[in-house]
This record gives structure tokens, sequence and C-alpha cells, in this order.
């Protein structure tokens, strides 16, 4: 194909960016994205113990938050971060100070493109959430602002310039992201299909959104990244990142932000044990399918203009329709009040940063 | 590729002859299509004979058939690309493919042939999956499934009634965007069969489409002429129009659109900046039609795609008739067409 136009670097943001890592376990997989993450700043939210003591590989720039500062810093409020559960993770968001966060797990590891070239999965979810989503019409030509992509005909000009885009979801190659009935059933089966396509998804669409590979425009839409209550004394769990996609996607709707999903891929590692995840899921199984036709005809009023604005009302609204489907519901929608008063309070509007008292650790 | 057998019997593949040479794309075309039935409508313009090869099972239909077939009806036009909707009347069969003539088949990134056939009707009988989105593109395909999340009282899918096929080299992009961007060519294959999800709407380029004639074939019809529609897609929007008709109808009536793969060749024809000099109503026309489509709603009595056909054919009327002619016009092919389909064209039960 014929180059007809100099395609400018990506911007690295490596000042502009947190990388948000929960883990309970230790760092080792940070070393094969060293080339990579080495520039930007960590946050480490340790789950589990907090007197084990996780190493971070040497030359990273990290602060790192262990149960016991969760609940110092947080007083009371810590009850809406989740024990035992990788839900815990946004707490990172919470305290980040940065534009853009960028997630991953802990087995999630360098993938590579069908021609054997790594892949930068930070460089990719950085492009998406640089250029704009396009929400409103299905372009069948992908993300149209892709190098060697564009609208296609009958594509409405008026609705070229897209809107902002606050979410990049990245897919997964080797283990898929599973259910555990799925899992059980096809306990082989890997995810070795590359597909080459960034798409926006259309406005009202709902999706099943994985928190391994995630990046968000922070500014934009993090306070609506809650990944609710799961783990220890809850429940349910497996089900965090799918509660915080269905309320973003329901936020990002109704202030006209853009929703990406496709590339990058990672690959993923570890398949977690499917009658551990049963266990875990099972409550979830059977409430989604009261969840779903809440969030799909879920609507926010026009006065709710921020996010934290349409959050708590959509907490309302959960605790009003969901309540009775289980108690936890009603323990969800205070959770979901309680996270929003301790964003605001780390992050007050005015920008000021709070002074935390500092992390566990930090590289400094 | 998924498993599911094609029965030639329930397959007509149905082409626009736009230019009278079909010889080297009927050819090339030969390996995929030769076992099938054939329909080719002659462009009722044309003068020149049509050059079809030997080998082939084909039903040809020239001017006079149209003629004969629809009388001179005056709200429909079967001139140009509109003249493949003449052969989606009088196919019996279940399941029509159409391509335009000026595509040849494409190679994936292994360098394999595109078998449209096979991919455009394993996308029509494996349920599509409009009410949540899978991130991992269609489920039922071989080495995917759903994904965490996804509901699972969704995941039996609905029937699919349109799959939208893409095209590799030249894009369907309209003349503005090709002229600017002279040199491009699409060079990405994407490996993806997905399902639109219900009230999104898409361009639904007729340049590589197969349908569900017993499901949706009265919603694929000629009904919006440009004043300088032309012989170039660039000069057309009668298929992006009833594309969005078609999503309406699917939308309404619990059907499934998928887009994404198979994958045609589209050969360079043409000039994008000679049709650009025409005057170029369909950009402007795209601007009024969205929040129209994007708002219509279908009577809860329409329940089959003629009733919605119907349906939508008065509402054009109503709200667009009066922003431009143009779309009364449409309206009358609209209501026309489904009066041809009754009379004409008919479940494939019928003789």
């Amino acid at each position: 194909m014929a180059e007809y136009s100099k395609v400018a670097p990506t911007p690295l943001l490596k000042d502009e960016l947190d990388i948000v890592i929960p883990t309970i376990r230790n760092l080792d997989f940070l070393e094969m994205w060293r080339p990579f993450f080495q520039q930007y700043h960590l946050i480490i939210v340790q789950d589990g113990d907090p007197s084990k003591v996780i190493k971070v590989p040497e030359g990273f720039d990290y602060e790192l938050y262990n149960r016991n500062d969760i609940n110092r810093i947080l007083g009371p409020k810590a009850a809406c971060i989740s024990f035992k559960d990788s839900a815990c993770r946004c707490f990172g968001y919470m305290v980040s100070k940065k534009k853009y966060i960028f997630t991953i797990d802990d087995d999630c590891f360098v993938a590579k493109d069908p021609t054997g070239k790594e892949i930068n999965a930070l460089e990719q979810h950085i492009k998406n959430l640089l250029c704009p989503s396009t929400p409103f019409f299905f372009n069948t030509l992908y993300d149209p602002y892709r190098e060697g992509a564009d609208f296609v005909r009958g594509y409405p000009f008026s609705l070229r310039e897209g809107v902002p885009t606050a979410v990049s979801h990245g897919l997964w190659l080797n283990i898929p992201d599973y259910d555990a009935p799925t899992q059980l059933v096809k306990p082989l089966e890997r995810n070795t299909r590359f597909v080459d396509a960034v798409l926006t998804i259309p406005k009202g669409t709902l999706f099943p959104m994985c928190g391994m590979n995630l990046a968000f425009n922070r500014e934009l839409i993090g306070p609506a990244m809650y990944f609710g209550l799961m783990g220890d004394g809850q429940p349910i769990g497996r089900y965090d990142d799918m509660w915080a996609g269905w309320c973003m996607k329901v936020i990002c709707d109704h202030l006209g932000l853009g929703v990406k999903t496709g590339l990058p891929y990672i690959w993923h590692s570890k398949a977690s044990n499917p009658f551990v995840n049963l266990k875990k899921e099972y409550k979830g199984i059977y409430w989604q399918e009261e969840l779903i036709p809440f969030f799909q005809s879920a609507t926010l009023p026009k006065d709710c203009t921020t996010v934290q604005a349409c959050y708590l009302e959509l907490s309302k609204q959960v605790k009003a329709k969901l309540g009775k489907v289980d108690d936890y519901f009603n323990k969800l929608a205070d959770a979901m009040v309680t996270w929003i008063e301790a964003w605001d309070e780390l992050n007050p509007a005015g920008g000021k940063a709070v002074e935390l008292n500092g992390p566990a650790k930090s590289s400094k | 590729m998924s498993n599911a057998t094609i029965d030639d019997s329930e397959v007509d593949i149905v082409i626009a002859a736009i230019n009278p040479d079909l010889k080297s794309f009927l050819n090339e075309w030969r390996p995929i299509i030769s076992q099938f039935h054939l329909i080719i409508v002659k462009d009722p313009d044309m003068k020149q004979e049509l050059q079809i090869p030997e080998g082939f099972n084909a039903d040809v239909f020239t001017k006079a058939d149209i003629t004969r077939k629809v009388g001179s009806s005056t709200s429909i036009v079967f001139s140009g690309y509109s003249c493949r909707y003449f052969g989606y009347l009088v196919s019996r069969k279940k399941y029509i493919i159409s391509i335009d003539d000026d595509c040849t088949p494409a190679r994936d990134s292994n360098g394999d042939l595109v078998d449209v056939v096979a991919q455009h009707i394993a996308n029509l009988k494996t349920p599509a999956t409009p009410f949540f989105f899978n991130t991992l593109y269609d489920p039922f395909r071989k080495g995917a499934d759903f994904v965490r999340g996804y509901p699972f009282s969704l995941r039996s899918g609905v029937t699919c009634g349109l799959s939208c096929g893409l095209w590799l080299n030249l894009a369907d992009l309209d003349a503005p965007t090709q002229a600017l961007k002279p040199e491009q060519r699409n060079s990405r294959y994407v490996d993806a069969v997905m399902t639109v999800p219900v009230r999104a709407l898409l361009p639904v380029s007729g340049v590589n489409i197969a349908f569900d004639r017993e499901v949706v074939g009265p919603a694929l019809f000629p009904a919006l002429r440009l004043a300088g529609e032309g012989k170039f897609r660039w000069e057309t929007m009668e298929d992006i129009w009833c594309g969005m008709c078609v999503k309406v109808v699917c939308d309404h009536l619990g059907l499934g659109v998928k887009t994404g793969m198979p994958y045609v060749w589209r050969k360079d024809r043409g000039d994008a900046v000679q049709s650009l000099k025409k005057e170029w109503e369909g950009v402007k026309l795209m601007e009024e039609v969205v929040p129209f489509f994007q708002s219509v709603r279908l009577p809860r009595s329409a329940v089959t795609a003629e009733d919605c056909v119907v349906s939508m054919a008065k509402t054009v009327k109503e709200e667009l008739g009066k922003v431009d002619p143009m779309f009364a016009r449409a309206s009358d092919a609209m209501a026309e067409w489904v009066k041809l389909w009754k009379s004409v064209g008919s479940s494939s039960s019928e003789a």
C-alpha cells in the first residue's frame, strides 16, 4: 500500500498516565513488560496479607498500597474497597493524580502479532484514547481514524468528528476470558485469532468489560470505574469489572463519550480454576438476568452532567430496583455512594492534590 | 469457518451486470460459484450484448424480461445497480448472495482464496447476537465463544437476516474521501464477523452482501434514486438507503445483521474526482435521513418484513416527503415494491 502521508508517532504520555496493577502474588511479569512500562509510574495495589512483602523489580518508579494503607487513607470508607479480589485495583484509580490509567493483570504478558512482532499494548491503548470514538453510527471498516482506514460511503459527515474516547478495552490471546461453565465445557480452548480491529461500541449497547487489559481517561470517566464489592465477605466474585463496565457504559452513553474495544492484545497466561470460579460466579449468573434489563433500561436525568452525579443517580436506581433481587445490592448501592465520597475527597474539584501521608512503599 | 453445510439448492447468486463483459468476472469466480444457480440481470440501460462464459447454470434477465414481469411501473426504476433487485424478486431460493461485477475473489492472510459463498452462508445460518456485544466477536465461530459476563439468556441468539461483507483494495468509500486519498487502498484483513447491535445504524454496502430472502426479502428494494445516479458506487445511495431500512426492520422483527467477513477484492475502477464533480447529493441526503432512521419506530402490528416496509413507506412520506421530493418518490417505490413482491416475488415454496 502506498504511503500517502507521514504518520505522527504516538505520544508517550509518560507524565500523564499511571499503570495500576493489583497483585497478591508477585510482580515477576513486569520484567517482560519492562521495555514498554519502565518509563511510566506504577501504582501497585497489594491485595491479601499486608505483612507480605511484594518485591517490585528494580528500575520501576512506583507507589505501593497494601490493605493497611487503604484503611489508613480511607478510614471507614475503606469498606467500599474489596478485599481478596482484584477489584481492589480501583483504589489505584482513586489515588492516581494522572489523566489516564492503564490497568493490567499480573498474569498478562506481551503478545505477538501475526508477523511475530511484540505488541506494545500500552501504545495502542494510548492511540485508542487519543483519537475519537464513533458511537452514533457503526463504521463497517471499524476505527476510521486508523492508518489505512476511513469512514465508508454512507457514513454521515456530521458524525465524522466523533466524540472523546473514555475507555479502551483490550483483548487477550491464549487463555480466553470465559465464565466458569464455559471453561468447564471447553478447558482446552485457546484464543488464537488475532483480529486486527479497534471499534467503537455503539451507543445504547452493553458489553462485558474485562479488567485484565484496560485503559481509560480518568478525567472523563474515572469516578464511574468502581469495581464493586467482591471477594472476602461478599457473595459474589468475578463480576467486578462487569459491574464497572455496565455502569460506565450507561454513563458514557448519557454523557456522549465513547468506548472502544479490540486491539491491543496481551497474552493471558494463567487459567484460573473453573471450580473456584464457579463458586464465585454462581450468584452472578442468576443475578445477571436481572442486572442486564436494569442497565439496558437505565436512564439518567438531563441535569446529571458530571460523572459523579450520574453515578450517584445510578446508585439510587440500583437500590430502588435491584435491592429486591438481593440485599447485596443495597450494600452495593451504599458502597457506590461511599466510593464517590472517597473519590471526591481524594480528588477535590479545583485540582489540588490531597496529601495522603504516603503509601506503604514507593520508589522515592 | 463454521461447520454450516451449504445446500446448493438453497442459494441464488444474483449479479447485476453493469459491464457487458462478464467473462473475466465469472471465470475468476468460477471455483467458488459454479455449482450454484446464477441470476444475471442486465442493466436495462446497457446497449451492448452481455458476454457470459460457458459452464454456468445461469438465467439472464434483460430489459424486456423486466418490463414483461413488472409492467411499466413508474415508481420503481431497475436501472444501473438497482437492476439486481429484479433478480431478488424472481429468485425462489432461501439465500441470496449479491456481488458487484467489478469484484473478484480475495485472498485471506494465509493466501487462500476467500469462499464468499461459504462465509456468507455460515453467517446467515448461525445466530446473530444483537442484544449484547460479545467482545470476542461472533461466538459461534470455531475457536470462539461468549465471554464471561455475557448473559446466558441471550446466548441462543436470533436469526441472522443480512450478512454484510467487506472489500480489500478499493474500499467502498465515498467520492470525497477517496478523492482526498487517491492512493489509499484497504489492505487490512480483519478476521472477524460480528453482529451489529440492535438500534445501531450502519451504512450497508451493496457491493458484497447476502441475505435470507424468506425473512427480509421485501425489505431490500430499489427506492432511493439520486438525480445524478450513475454507474459507479460513488454515484449511488440506493444500497445505503435500503440498508438503513433493513436494519430498522431487522431491529423491529428481532432479526440480526452481521458485518465483517467475507472479503472480496474490489478492482480499481472509475475516478473519484470525476464522480465528485457530478452534483453530489448523496452526502447532503444522509444528513437528513440519519435522525429520521434513528427515531423511526414501527408499530407492534407489523410482524412481517412486508408490514414493516409498508409502514416505513408511510412514515417516510409523512416525515421526509416534504424535505425533498426524492423521498416522496422513494416512499412510493417502497409501497410499490411490496405489491410487486406479493405478486411477482413469493416464498420459496411456490413454483
